[in-house]
């Protein structure tokens, strides 16, 4: 699959965003670490936003023709790209009366407030679902159609989330024990999933070249493509990686996305550095970032065996 | 109704021509135009809606060339229209044909993810996805003869390797064809239920090519090249 930057961006970013969002939630609910303030959680509720934006508008710099980008919302009964845009908006009222709520009032956890709070922390992670839904409903690609995908998007959404809220604490000097804690697990919980996803798909299985020809009982081999230079189908679907490459790629992506930011929030904690703190956030969203283009690029859709592939 | 195609791999030839009747019809069709992307250039591309690929089927010397035509399959359980999300992939209710309404189409590709079989390409230029109409454009038009009211590329079929016709009827040519050679659907396994059928080569007696009994007219020719070479 071609990994497009628009895609990487939207459920990176929009994955994060969610995270803070919902984890400021819950720090608001038990007041964990005290709770946060309400210039925490105003930094909080803004990086949400602004991570759920940038996720946004990248996302229609994926599309071909975004004037028709508004009748996007309305096929949310069958789509789960369209129910992702209802939800994903549908965020947005919540997430800024929250702000609003908090600069007038300070009230971040009073009634209101946590109403507030929890319904944008709520809509966050059902859009996150939606999100993960995309790509798992797909049964043309073997290494999407898995219920551990939106699993993936889940803890790495939280993971994000939470690693950007203990940096937060961290550099705004509050007590941050039990967040960077929560960081941790999240990051650890993250790492050992992705392990168990790239041990589900690391085998080909479904349809191969001779199910697609329907010559079940033979060897099938390409003679020709049909055509003498690229197409949109091998454009958008010829994308491969080789193996000893992809395993490289993905040793730096573990260091980057998981090893790198818990040893710098751990560190960060315990010597009380800002600047490790900012390493954790910088290195999680470029780790994440670059699991998101393995996540595509590895991704191999079935039209292939058109092209020449033996199995996906 | 389920309207569709049948496709013969025994009489196939692979001249492709049924994917230029095709782009020459539906270039000025409901879904006009069908874009090319530097056509004279070192690197032509563009968007059809007919491929035709070439397989090799079976080890030497029991193999054989398959031409393997592929256009929209107008599957029953079209995925490409459950993902769609601003309803411009349909399928209609009266016939299955599947088609994209190009006035509403974002271009996001998420159709021709969900399709399995390539039929859907995006057109660079407009911004929306094209695809296979079954020739909806001539099939409905009273202003032409009737036996002409079929998909360009049934029609220009040199080899007659392509059928069209309601694949729900169980005596039409097409469901009649599929039942006695055996018709069968692409991938079946994921459960997409395609309406177009593709027919496998019939079962010949093989052709000897070695060991054969010379003509004497030919070992007179061969005695004769022999000595003159020399």
């Amino acid at each position: 699959m071609h990994p497009a930057l628009a895609v990487i961006f939207l459920t990176l970013f929009s994955g994060g965003g969610f995270g803070i969002a919902a984890l400021t939630a819950i720090v608001n609910d038990f007041q964990i670490d005290g709770g946060l303030s309400p210039l925490q959680t105003m930094v909080a509720m803004i990086l949400s936003l602004v991570f759920v934006t940038i996720g946004m508008l990248s996302s229609t710099a994926h599309l071909a023709n975004p004037k028709n980008a508004w009748r996007a919302f309305t096929r949310w009964r069958t789509s789960w790209l369209a129910r992702e845009g209802v939800f994903a908006v549908l965020y947005y009222p919540f997430a800024v009366l929250y702000l609003i709520w908090i600069f007038f009032t300070g009230g971040t956890h009073d009634p209101i407030g946590l109403i507030l709070a929890n319904l944008a922390g709520i809509i966050g992670l059902v859009t996150v679902f939606c999100q993960g839904m995309i790509y798992a409903v797909l049964r043309t690609i073997r290494q999407w159609n898995t219920p551990l995908v939106p699993t993936n998007f889940y803890a790495m959404g939280l993971a994000t989330g939470a690693t950007v809220l203990a940096a937060e604490r961290i550099i705004m000097g509050a007590p941050a024990k039990t967040l960077v804690g929560m960081a941790l697990v999240l990051l650890t919980v993250s790492a050992v999933l992705k392990g168990i996803y790239y041990f589900w798909v690391s085998r080909p299985r479904g349809p191969s070249i001779r199910t697609a020809t329907g010559f079940n009982r033979s060897t099938v081999r390409i003679l020709d493509q049909g055509h003498t230079f690229g197409t949109f189908l091998t454009e958008e679907f010829g994308h491969t990686l080789p193996a000893g490459k992809a395993r490289g790629i993905k040793v730096m992506m573990y260091f980057f996305a998981f090893a790198l930011p818990i040893v710098a929030l751990a560190a960060g904690l315990a010597l009380a550095q800002t600047t490790l703190a900012w390493v954790a956030v910088l290195s999680v969203i470029f780790g994440i970032g670059v699991e998101r283009w393995l996540f595509f690029v590895e991704a191999q859709h079935v039209v292939n065996l058109y092209h020449g592939r033996q199995q996906c | 109704m389920r309207l569709g195609l049948v496709i013969d791999l025994d009489t196939c030839v692979g001249c492709h021509a049924c994917a230029v009747a095709c782009k020459e019809w539906n270039t000025s069709g409901i879904t006009a135009p069908l874009t090319d992307y530097s056509p004279y250039g070192a690197q032509p591309s563009g968007v059809w809606f007919n491929r035709i690929r070439h397989f090799e089927v079976g080890d030497y010397p029991y193999n054989k060339t398959i031409n393997f035509p592929m256009s929209c399959m107008h599957c029953e359980n079209a995925e490409c229209v459950t993902v769609c999300p601003t309803g411009a992939s349909y399928k209609r209710a009266e016939d299955g044909i599947v088609l994209v309404d190009q006035s509403k189409c974002m271009g996001c590709n998420y159709c021709a993810w969900a399709c399995p079989y390539g039929a859907r390409e995006l057109d660079r230029v407009s911004g929306t996805m094209k695809k296979c109409t079954l020739c909806i454009d001539r099939i409905y038009d009273m202003e032409i003869p009737e036996e002409e009211r079929q998909p360009a590329c049934v029609l220009t079929c040199p080899a007659h390797a392509r059928m069209f016709g309601d694949i729900d009827d169980p005596e039409s040519p097409v469901s009649r064809a599929v039942r006695e050679r055996g018709g069968y659907q692409l991938m079946p396994e994921l459960d997409y239920d395609p309406t177009n059928h593709y027919l496998p080569p019939r079962v010949h007696a093989p052709i000897p090519t070695e060991a054969l009994k010379k003509k004497a007219a030919r070992k007179v020719k061969e005695w004769v090249n022999r000595v003159v070479e020399r």
